[in-house]
């Protein structure tokens, strides 16, 4: 049937509706498919043809639709044109680097700004950024940065160390109330000017010596320093435009919006629709813009898993943020080489809330942890894919690897639990695991009911809540035991243990010990050497866990789907990349 | 007429104030604020949060200043979205929503109204059964299955269709706009038909026949006026249902709607998007319901008679 049959249908479905002189338009729209019916059951031979040739361009247009275009995947067309598609977990709150939190909207920032250095995607130490070079001072707590002398905002004004120095007390003017600030705490006087107690920048540890030369005074030798001046919240943004736009502390302010914001990176931004993608493209002003090789990049916000693994497979996807786990096994077995898996710094753990008994006996504490069978764990619920943990610091930390003070060992454990006064649990009192509500968490906990009750013959229930409900229960120590995940914010150990200093906001298990925060308060900041500051970490962990106020459980993984055609995207310990490291091979060179 | 809708406009007011007021409180008396992480925040940091959404106010200032700003149509500025307001939000994500709506309403009417009209004409035949059956599976397959499902057949086997995005190629509104509108045409499939079964054996009917009418203007001129009236009481609150009940299409097909800012905001205890979207689809739900109760009045003289005498 030709196309012709489109205006006869067209027309006899006008008729059809004349002839019946139906005025109330609402009841035609009803009427249609009915009229359709009868059309084809009408002795008329025109009508008849109608409803045929109705369905046959129907099927016409809807094959014509699919097939329109060149028979190219956007994958493919993006490696042609250098545009990486990217899976990108969900809508970024905003693109102030002071404000938002989050890993969806780093992904973009780390675009669009740059920061006084970027990190080697390989190796993870650092290299120069909008620094070209830096000098140390022999007590390790001057730094004095020399910045690129061609760098420029995507205005076209050029970066200065004012830029820096004013952005730094943006991020860290109290009202403006940015959650990360606490990333520049190791300068001196940073943390008092965050918190209100003094009010006049100048005291604190950034001073401006040249146009191109930033000094940083710190209040100890903190070897990770550098790892931080890579973090969004320490980026420089543009004053100008923040004041063109309203106060610099003003959350609502319309300065980070598309058409308004200035930028200093790789790329600029040049699409943004609110959950459909954000575009940003090459800047050739870009000091270094000959080492970018990517054209553009697309971010996604891809919050369902399923979904977003279906668009890597229909090719409209570079990379996927995430794999759902149960689809882990079937790329394996597979397409194992569009699957990449490597260790991530963090680790998921169970926390015991030591302020109530029986869990303020470190002995019961102890039990517990021993009591796990991690390996089977990992083996069953967890598909084999991630590592079982003994530390709360993921090995491997930039060197550093926890130390092993326990193990699998249910005899043990049950000889700790009798000399606490519970022999084979016997008055032990029912206790419960809370999880946020999620499948992967429901499973584990499941299974380490299962361990528990077998091994230490307690009886323990499971509690789930909505992530915000279970972050305030968690607050309110209204729980026994926990189910909790820490992502390093930089590579070191410390990154980690300092969470358990007393009363520290994000130890919420009550452990205390004076010898620990002396650790990580005193010893390990003024620390000179990598091997000295590590043994004292090992100290540190040795202390946790002889105390148990948390009970690892697995090392983390980050998954991927990824096509090969991408270059220059190493798995590394931090999931990070370097856009100025990634190409795209075209398949058909 | 006119007294009755005036009536019923006023009677819309107390309603969308209280699920204003309820809302407002429900929210914050929800466990966990919009600030609340699983990184501690630091007390000046909190404070200074809460002093630029104005949460360190008393609970009914805040409400008073809610519902002020509501009056000159300022919904307030979104918790999670910095530098964005939750007007700007809703009307970025509506008109995708509608336009999902309109065409699964489309698929719901075209199918449903086909299906049960074809169904009452034999009933409890092979013609009855069949369409019958498959408007219950319509019904009971929700649309976090069908979605995928209809992705898996026409998107990556038959590879016929986009599985996922809005507007950006030709077809990809078609495999969402089905499964959202599966369900309604499940529903309109069974009202239809018993419409039409009760219609088919009234007296007029009988006449009109009796009277030497071709079958094909008995149906579809007589029969279908009376038969389709509940399908037309059900298309009002049908469309405010598609609107506020999209997001699970949303989220399968990846579409930029209404609905999935509005799941977004729950979890993220986003106050203000939380209750101006709530604030929305009640008004539109309300107005849906007032339309439908209308456009019956307007096809059935029984109940134009009865709105007649009662104002």
């Amino acid at each position: 049937m030709r196309v012709e049959t489109i205006p006869t249908l067209v027309r006899s479905c006008y008729l059809a509706s004349i002839r019946h002189k139906s005025n109330r338009a609402l009841l035609k729209l009803v009427q249609f498919p009915t009229h359709l019916y009868f059309l084809a059951n009408s002795p008329m031979k025109h009508t008849r043809l109608t409803l045929r040739s109705f369905l046959i361009s129907l099927s016409v247009l809807l094959i014509a639709s699919c097939s329109s275009g060149p028979d190219e995947t956007r994958v493919e067309q993006g490696n042609r044109e250098g545009v990486l598609h990217f899976g990108n977990g969900a809508e970024p709150q905003g693109l102030d680097p002071h404000i938002v939190t989050g890993v969806p909207e780093h992904h973009v920032i780390q675009a669009l700004f740059e920061g006084l250095v970027l990190k080697n995607p390989y190796t993870l130490e650092v290299e120069p950024g909008l620094a070209a070079s830096w000098d140390i001072s022999e007590d390790g707590r001057v730094y004095t940065f020399h910045l690129q002398e061609n760098a420029s905002w995507s205005n076209g004004d050029p970066i200065t160390a004012e830029d820096f120095r004013w952005s730094w007390e943006r991020a860290l003017t109290p009202a403006l109330g940015n959650l990360y600030n606490y990333m520049l705490f190791p300068v001196v006087n940073a943390q008092a000017f965050a918190e209100g107690l003094i009010e006049d920048f100048s005291e604190v540890g950034v001073r401006v010596l040249d146009e191109h030369t930033l000094e940083v005074s710190l209040n100890e030798p903190t070897p990770y320093i550098l790892q931080l001046f890579d973090h969004y919240s320490t980026f420089p943004v543009h004053r100008g435009t923040i004041e063109a736009f309203g106060s610099p502390t003003d959350r609502f302010s319309q300065w980070a919006r598309l058409g308004n914001i200035v930028t200093n990176g790789a790329f600029e931004l040049t699409e943004w629709d609110l959950n459909s993608h954000i575009r940003v493209e090459k800047r050739e002003s870009y000091w270094d813009s000959a080492n970018v090789s990517l054209n553009a990049i697309v971010f996604y916000p891809t919050e369902n898993l399923t979904t977003e693994e279906r668009m890597f497979r229909d090719g409209q996807l570079h990379r996927t943020g995430d794999i759902p786990l149960d689809k882990v096994p079937v790329y394996l077995a597979e397409s194992p080489e569009s699957i990449e898996i490597a260790p991530y710094i963090g680790t998921y753990y169970y926390m015991i809330n030591t302020t109530k008994a029986p869990f303020d006996d470190a002995r019961v504490r102890k039990a517990l942890a021993m009591s796990l069978d991690r390996e089977l764990l990992v083996e069953t619920v967890l598909e084999g894919i991630v590592d079982p943990a003994y530390g709360v610091v993921p090995p491997g930390t930039l060197g550093y690897n926890p130390p092993k003070t326990f193990d699998f060992d249910p005899e043990g454990a049950r000889a700790l639990l009798a000399e606490a006064g519970f022999p084979n649990g016997e008055g032990f009192p029912s206790f419960d695991i809370l999880y946020n509500t999620q499948e992967s968490h429901r499973k584990i906990a499941v299974a380490i009911q299962q361990m528990w009750a077998q091994h230490l013959g307690v009886a323990v229930g499971l509690v789930n809540q909505e992530w915000k409900v279970y972050l305030s229960t968690q607050e309110n120590m209204a729980y026994d035991v926990s189910r909790r995940g820490w992502i390093g914010d930089y590579v070191d150990p410390n990154t980690f243990l300092d969470m358990f200093i007393t009363d520290g906001g994000n130890n919420k298990t009550g452990f205390s010990d004076a010898r620990y925060d002396q650790i990580i308060f005193q010893d390990a900041p003024a620390s000179t050497s990598r091997e000295e500051r590590y043994a004292l970490f090992e100290e540190a962990e040795r202390i946790l866990l002889e105390q148990m106020p948390i009970i690892p459980i697995y090392t983390y993984k980050s998954k991927h789907l990824r096509v090969p055609s991408i270059q220059g995207m190493p798995a590394n310990l931090m999931d990070y990349f370097n856009y100025k490291y990634v190409s795209l091979e075209s398949e058909s060179e | 007429m006119w007294r009755f809708l005036t009536w019923r406009l006023l009677q819309a007011i107390p309603v969308i104030l209280a699920v204003i007021t309820i809302t407002f409180f429900l929210v914050r008396a929800a466990p966990g604020g919009p600030f609340s992480t699983e990184k501690a925040v630091h007390p000046q940091v909190q404070a200074a949060l809460e002093a630029q959404y104005r949460l360190d106010q008393p609970m009914i200032q805040q409400y008073l200043s809610y519902l002020g700003d509501l009056v000159q149509g300022d919904l307030g500025p979104s918790f999670n979205f910095p530098g964005r307001s939750v007007n700007e939000l809703i009307f970025s994500g509506l008109p995708i929503t509608a336009e999902l709506g309109l065409y699964a309403m489309l698929v719901a009417v075209l199918i449903g109204g086909l299906a049960g009209v074809f169904a009452a004409l034999k009933p409890n035949s092979l013609q009855d059964y069949v369409p019958m059956s498959l408007s219950m599976i319509g019904i009971c397959m929700p649309s976090f299955l069908l979605g995928p499902l209809l992705v898996l057949i026409f998107g990556i086997w038959l590879d016929w269709l986009p599985i996922s995005g809005w507007g950006n190629s030709p077809g990809d509104k078609v495999l969402p706009s089905i499964t959202l509108g599966a369900m309604y045409a499940g529903y309109i499939a069974r009202l239809s038909r018993s419409g039409m079964l009760e219609v088919l054996s009234a007296d007029y009917l009988r006449t009109a026949r009796a009277k030497g009418l071709p079958e094909r203007v008995v149906i579809a001129k007589h029969a279908l006026r009376g038969g389709l009236l509940p399908v037309i009481t059900f298309l009002g609150p049908a469309f405010a249902g598609l609107l506020s009940g999209s997001f699970v299409v949303e989220t399968v097909f990846q579409i930029p709607g209404l609905g999935r800012f509005y799941i977004q905001a729950a979890f993220n205890r986003d106050y203000t998007m939380i209750l101006g979207t709530t604030t929305f689809l009640a008004a539109l739900i309300v107005f849906f319901n007032l339309l439908s109760d209308v456009s019956a009045a307007w096809l059935n003289p029984r109940l134009r008679y009865q709105f007649k005498k009662a104002s």
